[in-house]
């Protein structure tokens, strides 16, 4: 049996003043993610998808405070670990991208020296070589012209050029775990597209984990193996991809797939009217009460 | 043949831009449209899809009278909106309106919702006080939300909420088309069901007009009639729904279409590139480009025209010389 990579065990956490929470945004939420998984969090605003993302990260800013659990990253519980050793896991072993890169890039800085700063700060190498391994970064997320682009600045650069800047940058120290929140929201189709494949390449060759947040069934689907269902900060349901989308147990994943324009399904059925959740759930309080975790698969441990 | 509503002919619009020269002083041209036409019939919804930059919405703001275009004629019912003679901003809000994206910055945070409705009665002349709450309590309703709500604030409300004022603010003056750019792409899924469904309701009750702007191409095979592609400032192919869904014929609308995120690829033949139906005959016309580059957008498109390749579905091609 392999150990998961990250393994969340009855996370909890809320808004707190002093030290009571007085609002819980996340109950009792537990999922495990094997190594060299692709695991996806879908879910509406609010759910509390990304307070997990940063739970994890341990990025909870003031007010927000976890409460209860654990979060064990190969075997060690990060919410125990001291603030200096989580800054050199972070961007080392668990790297991050985020939906705008343009916020999270220094507009100040070129893309070449925003890169190496990975080598050197993780690494230990020197800027020139650090150069150079930024430009082959570059190459590997397939940017054209790597030497020269190296030298822009990100004003420079398209929406999908800087996310490729990102995933290069998360990718530079070949952590264990992803974590891309809302990584192609706001791109273009096609670039989505492009920057979907190019995740799902890098990430499968290099082995490594992702921990994929959106609210997009769509992108989900076709990134991840497995996805877990966030609705009023529980996991409602979780399961293989394929039998979530094909077989959906819970209520709320029901309609939310109900809700969604099926692309086909007007050629073949005509015009459906759209599910309306609200509609059907009568009372939401008592719908994250039920929930439905699948089995994992039998052949689990033997999966290579 | 019905007649159309609203006919759009030969429209370019072109932007004057700073860039070139040594100190960048130099002005060029951006053609940001460069010659659609299409026209719209009363109760239809047209969408014109595209990625950023194509000039959707450049085109969408022509319509509305919000950007003044190069070349090329508008006509609303046969009157032309552009040029000489073209009416003015009050006649023209009550032929068309538009829904914004973000409902949120397009509502004045210091009006009730009455008040924001209330005002464009006002302004056209509707001022008995019994007839502007008559049919702001009736406007409310076609859009789901309550008469007592009408005395609250925008922030007062949800996202979905705030997009049913913005559809009612739309809709108050009666207008015959509406220009809805990206309705839905702000919302939630569940949210986003429902103003769909509204709006598809609103469509058959009121006889209205859509003109849709959008990149969500299931939202757009779920609402639309006809669907125009655009690339770069032209149109690409323009067809029927099931024509440009189910029988795609230009590189670009193909590959739009396999880019749709779409959980249930695997068992929707229209998503498999290669299974996707053969293009029909081209009598050994090319396709002016494959969209897979952009073009130069400051200097004019290279010659090509669009062809009928089916009754009503059109792809752009270059000439056979």
């Amino acid at each position: 049996m392999t150990v998961p990579l990250l393994d969340i065990r009855e996370l909890c956490l809320g808004l707190a003043v002093g030290r009571s929470v007085v609002r819980p945004l996340l109950k009792d939420v537990s999922f495990q993610i094997m190594p060299g998984e692709a695991y996806g969090l879908v879910g509406e605003s609010g759910s509390g998808k990304s307070v997990t993302s940063l739970a994890v990260m341990g990025l909870l800013k003031k007010p927000l405070a976890v409460s209860g659990g654990e979060i064990l990253f190969k075997g060690e519980n990060l919410l125990a670990l001291p603030k200096r050793a989580m800054r050199r896991l972070r961007g080392n072993r668990i790297a991050m991208i985020f939906q705008e890169p343009m916020t999270a890039l220094n507009p100040l800085s070129t893309i070449g020296r925003q890169i190496a700063e990975m080598f050197v700060l993780h690494q230990g190498k020197n800027w020139d070589e650090a150069q150079e391994l930024a430009v082959e970064a570059l190459m590997s997320v397939r940017v054209p012209n790597p030497d020269r682009r190296a030298r822009n600045y990100p004003h420079q650069m398209s929406g999908g050029l800087r996310q490729r800047v990102m995933i290069a940058m998360a990718l530079a120290c070949n952590p264990d775990l992803l974590i891309a929140d809302e990584p192609t929201t706001a791109l273009d189709v096609t670039v989505q597209a492009e920057v979907l494949r190019l995740i799902k390449e890098l990430c499968a060759e290099r082995g490594t984990a992702v921990l994929f947040i959106s609210h997009d069934l769509g992108v989900i689907a076709s990134i991840c193996q497995r996805v877990g269902v966030m609705y009023a900060g529980c996991l409602v349901e979780e399961n293989e991809t394929r039998a979530l989308f094909t077989d959906p147990r819970h209520e709320y994943t029901r309609g939310l797939l109900g809700a969604l324009p099926r692309f086909g399904s007007r050629s073949q059925h005509g015009r459906q009217r759209l599910v309306d959740i609200d509609s059907i759930i009568a009372d939401r309080s008592k719908l994250v009460e039920t929930r439905f975790i699948a089995p994992r698969c039998a052949e689990e441990g033997s999966r290579s | 043949m019905t007649a159309s509503l609203l006919e759009v002919d030969d429209l370019h619009v072109r932007f004057s831009v700073s860039g070139g020269g040594l100190l960048g002083s130099g002005r060029r041209m951006l053609h940001a449209v460069n010659g659609i036409s299409f026209k719209l019939a009363k109760g239809e919804c047209l969408s014109i899809v595209g990625e950023s930059g194509c000039g959707k919405s450049t085109t969408a703001l022509a319509i509305l009278g919000l950007q003044e275009p190069t070349e090329g004629t508008i006509r609303y019912r046969g009157q032309p909106l552009t040029g000489t003679g073209a009416p003015g901003r009050m006649q023209r809000a009550k032929a068309v309106q538009m829904v914004f994206q973000d409902p949120y910055a397009s509502l004045n945070p210091r009006q009730t919702v009455r008040a924001s409705l209330a005002a464009p009665l006002r302004l056209h002349g509707i001022t008995a006080a019994s007839e502007i709450a008559d049919r702001i309590e009736v406007m409310l309703g076609n859009v789901g939300l309550t008469p007592e709500q009408a005395l609250r604030y925008p922030h007062e409300f949800s996202g979905g909420q705030r997009q049913r004022i913005g559809i009612a603010r739309a809709l108050i003056l009666e207008p015959e088309i509406v220009v809805l750019d990206e309705p839905v792409s702000a919302l939630d899924v569940s949210i986003r069901a429902q103003i769909i469904n509204l709006l598809l309701d609103l469509q058959e009750k009121l006889g209205l007009a859509y003109l849709m702007i959008s990149h969500d191409l299931s939202v757009v095979e779920h609402m639309s009639d006809r669907v125009l592609v655009m690339f770069f400032g032209q149109v690409v192919e323009e067809g029927g729904w099931r024509d440009i869904f189910e029988k795609p014929a230009h590189p670009y609308t193909r590959r739009l279409i396999a880019a749709i995120p779409d959980p249930y690829a695997e068992q929707n033949p229209l998503r498999q590139q290669d299974r996707l139906p053969g293009v029909p005959p081209l009598d050994g016309r090319g396709f002016a480009s494959d969209c897979s580059t952009a073009p130069d957008v400051f200097s004019a498109p290279a010659r090509s025209e669009l062809v009928e390749i089916a009754l009503g579905h059109r792809v752009r091609l270059v000439p056979a010389d």
